[in-house]
């Protein structure tokens, strides 16, 4: 029971900042005036320094930025990747290994790698098991501090940890000069020399039929002429939020060839008026981080024409804030909680402002549909879809890894022509089509169309187009139950079908037999009453465990 | 306006109001829909899915409590599939309740009434792990074993209340509510309004000591016994015993309450309460000392009514026949009824033959209606609280509503939230300055200057309203000539406020379209207080601000009933509606009214009484439920003055530190033993109602007077307090149009309400100002300073005041458990630099002295007073610090300076207790 442990004394009730804090506090977060809207920046500045937040400094945050306590202690507590401490002795061990336990690291023992870690490491460190990382093609993944270890073994983590090494390696990637020099950027420069309209290249995009890449699959063209009929200012905000199980393609090519996305960014920001652009980038990716806030700095140094103001935005372990209304939660320095639509984000987004959101794929064929004409880009695709699909396959097969492959493509010859054919000694049970969320097919529908709409009578759908790929050394209920996991430990809370359901359904799916009816009446309520697509979609693979893989439960 | 929204549920057509939601038209046309999170006057949040619905070419269901229908909308709330999910939500959050029951915490839970509504069956889902519970505050109790995360607690606290105490941390499964950073509700910032325990729908969060876990016998609709904000509540009484307590929908304070209004009401069922009269004992003669409670039966002994009324009556009876009714004098209550004060005043003014007849507005507002009454002709606000909905600027000065006036603070920091620009100036940085745009914390005792150089910046910046200044009042000129003096950069340097500051602030008074000023007895309690006030009243009138919606003056009053008690004449110079005594014409309506020759010199005032009694020219005093003996300044004089008394009779509900003073006591009602009316600060007449009856032998006030009145010679037969309500009515032309009837029925009622029928009228001042000419009169103030100023042997500033939990002189909250629970013992504010430069430790004690007296108290640190100064309450008689405060007055107001004295301050080991034992 909690009984009144602050001793009163005659003092004020609660908590009060205190100088020493506040100095700490005002030296990492620079001189006021404080933003409220970067308080999850702030939190980062603490995090990095001290390598937790301990509640006196949250108390003196809060005052610095005339918020209440419990506002900041909900923001910091809702991110992971924010150590809130109470007492001195709790602050984490200089090195945190987080170990991956998703789908694909999962099927690839990272489970059995992070006990391993456990017994193995010294004090000095901690073992978190964490959800994807964004790096399935190379599973099981450790990160060391910032550094990333694929085809993590305990000798290689252990290493690392003993080193020291915890920085992240540096990406070779196309810089700003580079991308200049091949022509980059002369498109938007052309675009505000005047030398396109924003009609015209509305009209380009619809024409190529480039759908919204982060798995909603929303007509690009669409949305730009829906935020062109919005009231100004206008906002844009680019989604680098990359966290379903499954998929890295974001990080793909955010890490190879990164000034093309920002030119898709701007030049979509050009094409609505827009007043700034916010860049939301997931804190897994840190090397993307420090590589993009470079190239940022040499654009803005050397601008090609006129800019927006552009704010580059790290996220803090919450794989909800891919979504697109919790994405401007965080982006506002709140708790990334879904937003209720109506309104929607085009109409009421970031700050209230209209705003255009996007997928950073989205993002990255723009410039090349417009330099290479909207045919080229809906020329390709199978079985009468359009378009090309950036397929993060993982799982059972030879060559995983990113594959633009034609959209409508089967599983089979996404497998045969691209993946290099299933790894030695297996064969095709099933597979995710998108990611942890959009359920699983059995290996009878491999012939199917993948792309946007075809996977909905199948009970599933493509998303992000992450393929994880299973074989007969994997079970389907397991891999639903480690995708429920991750929803339930990635819910936001906010809802009950989604906070309670998820729970729930965990439990039950843990145990040996499954209450087959109970789990379809909540995977019912799931699916029809939470606020967003993570609790209507979570019970995605659960439902296909119980239709497609029946023998696993006789 | 838009028109109504014809949709369809379930097969019925409804037409939805304007802003409507599906629920909240269901609603209305009785259509349940199961709902837990929404709670009707709070933004709807749409987080437990229990009201989902199914909407026809929707994909998913949608929340019915956020989603309004569009034309010819298909809804179904009874589908098999809507019923499903709202089942199965109701099912989830169920399995997590202890044992997957009913709460055992409420018999009213929400959750447990819809699944029996729904039918919903034993859940069958596994539970969850159940966090501990926190007992930590004497107020709340903490139950998170039934939260159903449905944040309608937060809500509460942060966008109703705005106290910013209740967060929603974590994620997932793990998500919870939280107090501060987490900590227990006893340790965190919790003010313990209780707000959050209204708005939880499954008894997670419950008045402590499972004081709510109960079916009342009744349900009383009152209103609130101690500020001015005048809240409506209801009492829940279980066996003759108010259990506990419920904001009600009052205009003032829309089913808000703050921690005394819903936890301070158990003082009535204090063991100490008065239950016989009491008559002093031959043997024990009056001294100066305090007594306590245990001390009573060696100094009284108790009577019957007859004997206790007749020695009484005959002791005043006795002086008055002897020396004159200039001997005499009487200090009714703000806490009684504008029925009881009425009676009262008249009982003096005819029983006594004098006007010395005083209460407690003397030590609080008097100067500031002092300058209305000079400036603009009456001492009401001109605007109510609720008028900072529609304002573009408010500006708080000398007052701190978060504390003295919780409820109304709320409101003030909606409208800061919702855009309106905040000023708050004062010298202590209150919670209220988080909320705003600019705080100015001037030094004390420069009101004037600061308030001057804005003019200046106004008029040198011609941003005052020559229109209004021209058709609406008088002597500009006088104060431009005045003001020219006080150029900021001159005042800078004496206020320790930043030129650059002044002039913004004053251009955005200036500027603003509306404008209300707030002012509390920071502004009040000086000698220079009507210097004070005078110069809030120019900056309004300079800018036209007055006399439209949003656009005002309001003195925040302090007690329940000060405005009425004002209002109906408990005031030595004034009749009812401040008629003066000294007016002929007036005195004959009254003499007439009241069939007694009537004394034609203005009485004394508080402070002047104790002067009086000193002086040997007073010698009788009947005292109705004021405490001077703790409330008046320099305590050890007036405590000198009530012990001289050759006879004093004091009726009150508990034995006061005054009461130990007095001859007779005589044992009265408290607020809920009582019906009455009482007028709140906007001006509002608002019935409270008898909840339970006064204990043992105890007597309604009413009745005491009446007696009295009996037997000083006066033929009073009220029948009831109608009677006395309707001769009132006809005494206070402004009330006139007011009938018991209607306040019967409407709760509340505002004045001026001239004629039957009259709606009431919120604003005043719109067309003209009550003066003779109808002209506002500008009346130009100098700087000056206060009586006494700190130097090298009292080298700080004493400000006194109150605090939240304690009501003025602690006769009530000190005897109601919670409020003592959570403030139990003394405490002086001091800034943390003065308490180290003084080697006072926390938590450690300090003697506090002037050249008056001497206490001693625990220091609290507080980086909210400015070095140099020190705050007290005045509630704790083990260390009261009116012993300390200066008696000099006001000369206008005859208010004594409670807010400034010099005094000295060093580190003790022990606290007064330890030292006395």
């Amino acid at each position: 029971m909690k009984t009144q442990s602050l001793a009163r004394q005659g003092r004020f009730r609660g908590r009060r900042a205190e100088p020493q804090a506040l100095s700490e506090v005002q030296a990492l977060i620079g001189p006021a005036p404080w933003r409220r809207d970067l308080l999850i920046e702030y939190l980062h500045a603490i995090q990095d320094h001290y390598r937790c937040i301990s509640i006196t400094h949250l108390v003196a945050l809060a005052e610095c930025l005339g918020l209440a306590m419990a506002e900041v202690y909900e923001v910091a507590t809702f991110y992971h990747h924010f150590d809130v401490v109470r007492e001195a002795r709790e602050t984490p061990p200089a090195v945190t290994v987080r170990v991956c336990e998703s789908v694909t690291c999962a099927m690839f023992g990272g489970n059995e790698l992070a006990d391993r870690l456990e017994a193995r490491l010294g004090a000095d460190s901690r073992v978190q098991r964490v959800p994807c990382v964004g790096r399935c093609h190379a599973a099981p993944v450790a990160v060391v501090g910032q550094n990333a270890i694929e085809m993590a073994t305990a000798d290689a983590v252990a290493a690392c940890v003993q080193a020291g090494a915890v920085q992240p390696a540096p990406t070779a990637h196309l810089d700003y000069a580079a991308y200049r020099k091949a022509g980059g950027y002369a498109l938007l420069a052309a675009c505000h020399a005047g030398q396109h309209t924003a009609d015209t290249l509305i009209e380009t995009l619809t024409d190529s039929a480039l759908r919204g890449l982060g798995g909603a699959g929303f007509p690009a063209g669409r949305k730009w002429s829906i935020l062109r009929g919005q009231p100004a200012p206008r906002l844009v905000a680019v989604n680098i939020d990359e966290g379903e199980p499954g998929t890295f393609k974001d990080r793909h090519y955010l890490e190879r060839d990164p000034h093309r996305f920002l030119e898709g960014m701007l030049i979509a920001s050009w094409a609505i008026d827009a007043e700034a652009c916010y860049i939301y980038l997931r804190d897994e990716y840190a090397a993307c981080r420090a590589m993009l806030r470079t190239e940022l700095d040499r654009l803005l140094a050397d601008p090609p024409c006129a800019l927006p103001r552009i704010e580059l935005r790290r996220g803090a372990g919450a794989y909800i804030c891919g979504e697109e209304s919790a994405m401007i939660e965080s982006i506002e320095g709140k708790r990334g909680m879904p937003r209720l639509r109506p309104p929607y984000v085009a109409e009421v987004g970031l700050f209230g402002r209209p705003t255009l959101e996007h997928n950073l794929e989205t993002l990255y064929w723009v410039r090349e549909i417009v330099e290479r004409g909207a045919a080229w880009f809906a020329s390709h695709g199978r079985r009468e879809r359009k378009g090309l699909r950036s397929f993060s396959v993982s799982g059972r097969v030879q060559k995983p890894g990113v594959h633009l492959a034609p959209a409508g493509i089967s599983l089979r010859e996404l497998i045969d022509e691209y993946c290099g054919g299933m790894l030695p000694g297996h064969t095709l049970y099933g597979y995710f089509p998108g990611g942890a969320s959009g359920g699983i097919l059995p290996a009878s529908l491999a012939d199917v169309p993948l792309d946007f709409d075809t996977l909905q009578p199948h009970g599933c759908f493509i998303g992000s187009a992450a393929i994880i790929v299973l074989s007969q050394a994997d079970r389907a209920r397991d891999a639903a139950l480690n995708a429920m996991r991750f929803f339930e430990h990635e819910s936001c809370g906010q809802c009950t079908p989604c906070r309670v359901g998820t729970a729930k359904a965990s439990l039950l799916m843990a145990r040996e037999r499954w209450d087959l009816a109970l789990l379809e009446e909540l995977a019912k309520v799931m699916e029809d009453a939470s606020i967003c697509g993570l609790g209507q979609a979570a019970p995605n693979p659960l439902r296909s465990a119980m239709r497609y893989f029946p023998e696993e439960f006789d | 306006m838009t028109a109504a929204v014809r949709f369809t549920l379930d097969g019925q057509a409804i037409d939805a109001l304007p802003g409507e939601t599906i629920l909240q038209a269901a609603q209305r046309v009785g259509i349940d829909i199961p709902h837990l999170c929404y709670l009707d006057g709070y933004r709807a949040d749409g987080n437990c899915r229990a009201c989902v619905v199914e909407i026809e070419g929707e994909r998913v269901l949608a929340p019915s409590c956020c989603r309004q229908p569009s034309a010819d909308m298909q809804v179904q709330a009874r589908s098999e599939r809507a019923r499903a999910s709202q089942r199965l939500v109701l099912e989830l959050l169920q399995s997590d309740m202890p044992d997957g029951g009913v709460s055992p915490h409420t018999p009213r839970s929400e959750l447990d009434h819809w699944v029996a509504e729904l039918g919903v069956g034993a859940p069958r889902f596994p539970r969850r792990a159940q966090p501990a519970p926190d007992l930590s505050n004497p107020a709340i109790a903490v139950n998170l074993d039934t939260c159903i995360q449905c944040t309608r607690c937060v809500r509460a606290c942060r966008e109703e209340q705005v106290n910013d105490v209740i967060g929603f941390a974590f994620r997932g499964a793990e998500a919870r509510i939280v107090f501060d950073v987490d900590d227990a509700m006893g340790d965190s910032t919790c003010v313990s309004c209780g707000e959050c325990v209204q708005a939880c729908p499954t008894g997670a969060l419950m008045p402590a000591r499972a004081a709510a876990n109960i079916d009342s016998d009744r349900v009383v609709e009152s209103a609130c016994p101690y500020c001015g904000v005048g809240c409506l509540l209801s009492f829940h009484v279980k066996d003759d015993t108010i259990r506990y307590v419920d904001g009600r929908d009052g205009p003032a304070n829309q089913s808000r309450l703050c921690v005394k209004g819903r936890y301070g009401f158990d003082y009535i069922h204090h063991e100490n309460r008065l239950t016989q009269p009491l008559i002093r004992r031959d043997d024990a003669p009056k001294t100066t000392q305090i007594l306590k409670p245990a001390d009573l039966p060696r100094h009284f002994r108790v009577a019957s009514w007859d004997e206790a009324l007749a020695r009484a009556a005959d002791g005043l009876a006795r002086i008055r026949d002897r020396d004159g009714g200039q001997a005499l004098a009487g200090f009714g209550s703000a806490k009684g009824s504008n029925e009881e004060a009425y009676l009262f005043q008249k009982l003096i003014r005819t029983g006594f033959h004098t006007n010395n007849v005083d209460h407690c507005t003397r030590l609080c507002h008097a100067s500031s209606v002092a300058a209305m009454l000079e400036m603009i002709g009456s001492g009401s606000v001109s605007n109510q609280v609720a008028d900072v909905s529609e304002t573009e600027v408010i500006l708080i000065i000398g007052a701190r509503p978060t504390v003295n006036h919780p409820v109304a603070a709320t409101f003030i920091k909606n409208a800061a939230q919702a855009g309106a620009t905040l000023i708050l100036m004062d010298p202590y940085r209150s919670d209220l300055a988080r909320h705003a745009d600019h705080f100015l914390q001037f030094r004390a005792d420069t009101d004037v200057p600061l308030l001057n150089a804005m003019m200046h910046t106004i008029i040198s910046e011609g941003l005052h309203d020559r229109d209004f200044i021209d058709a609406r009042t008088e002597g500009f000129d006088a104060l431009a000539a005045c003001v020219a003096d006080y150029a900021p950069e001159k005042v800078a340097p004496i206020c320790g406020i930043p030129a650059g500051t002044i002039r913004e602030v004053a251009r955005l008074y200036a500027r603003a379209r509306g404008a209300m000023i707030f002012w509390g007895m920071g502004i009040s309690q000086h000698v220079h207080g009507t210097d004070n006030a005078r110069c809030l009243i120019a900056l309004a009138l300079l800018c036209g601000h007055i006399g439209r919606p949003g656009t005002g003056l309001h003195p925040l009053r302090g007690q329940n009933n000060v405005q009425g008690a004002s209002d109906v004449g408990l005031i030595p110079m004034v009749y009812p509606d401040y008629q003066p005594v000294g007016d002929a014409q007036v005195r004959a309506k009254f003499e007439a009214l009241w069939n007694a020759k009537l004394d034609p010199k203005p009485g004394l005032t508080v402070v002047e009484i104790m002067h009086a009694i000193h002086a040997g020219r007073i010698k009788g005093m009947y005292i109705m439920g004021e405490n001077p003996a703790m409330s008046d300044p320099n305590l050890n004089h007036a405590r000198q003055a009530l012990a001289e008394l050759e006879h004093l009779v004091v009726q009150d509900i508990f034995f006061t530190e005054t009461a130990g003073f007095a001859d007779v006591i005589l044992p009265a009602s408290a607020f809920p033993e009582k019906t009455g009316t009482f007028t709140n600060t906007d001006r509002r007449v608002q019935l409270g109602r008898q909840a339970v009856e006064p204990p043992g032998d105890a007597r309604q006030d009413l009745w005491i007077i009446e007696q009295m009145a009996r037997r000083l010679g006066l033929d009073w037969h009220y029948a009831n307090i109608v009677e006395v309500f309707d001769e009132m009515r006809q005494a206070t032309p402004s009330i006139a149009g007011m009938t018991w009837e209607r306040l019967e029925r409407e709760h509340s009622v505002t004045y001026p309400c001239l004629t039957d029928g009259d709606p009431g009228e919120p604003i005043l001042f719109r067309e003209r100002f009550p003066t003779a000419n109808g002209r506002a009169r500008f009346v130009p103030a100098d700087y000056t300073h206060a009586a006494e100023l700190p130097d090298t042997e009292y080298p700080f500033i004493l400000v006194t005041g109150r605090q939240l939990e304690h009501w003025h002189t602690g006769s009530m909250t000190r005897n109601a458990s919670v409020l003592d629970a959570i403030e139990p013992e003394p405490v002086v504010s001091v800034h943390p630099e003065d308490m180290a430069s003084a080697g006072i430790v926390e938590g450690g004690y300090l003697v506090l002295e002037s050249r008056r007296g001497r206490l001693q108290a625990r220091v609290r640190p507080d980086r909210g007073v400015q070095p140099g100064t020190v705050f007290m309450a005045f509630c704790y008689v083990e260390a009261a610090v009116n012993l300390l405060t200066n008696e000099e007055l006001d000369p206008f107001g005859k208010i004594p300076e409670f807010k400034y004295c010099a005094v000295r301050l060093a580190a003790t080991p022990k606290s007064a207790r330890e030292t006395l034992a």
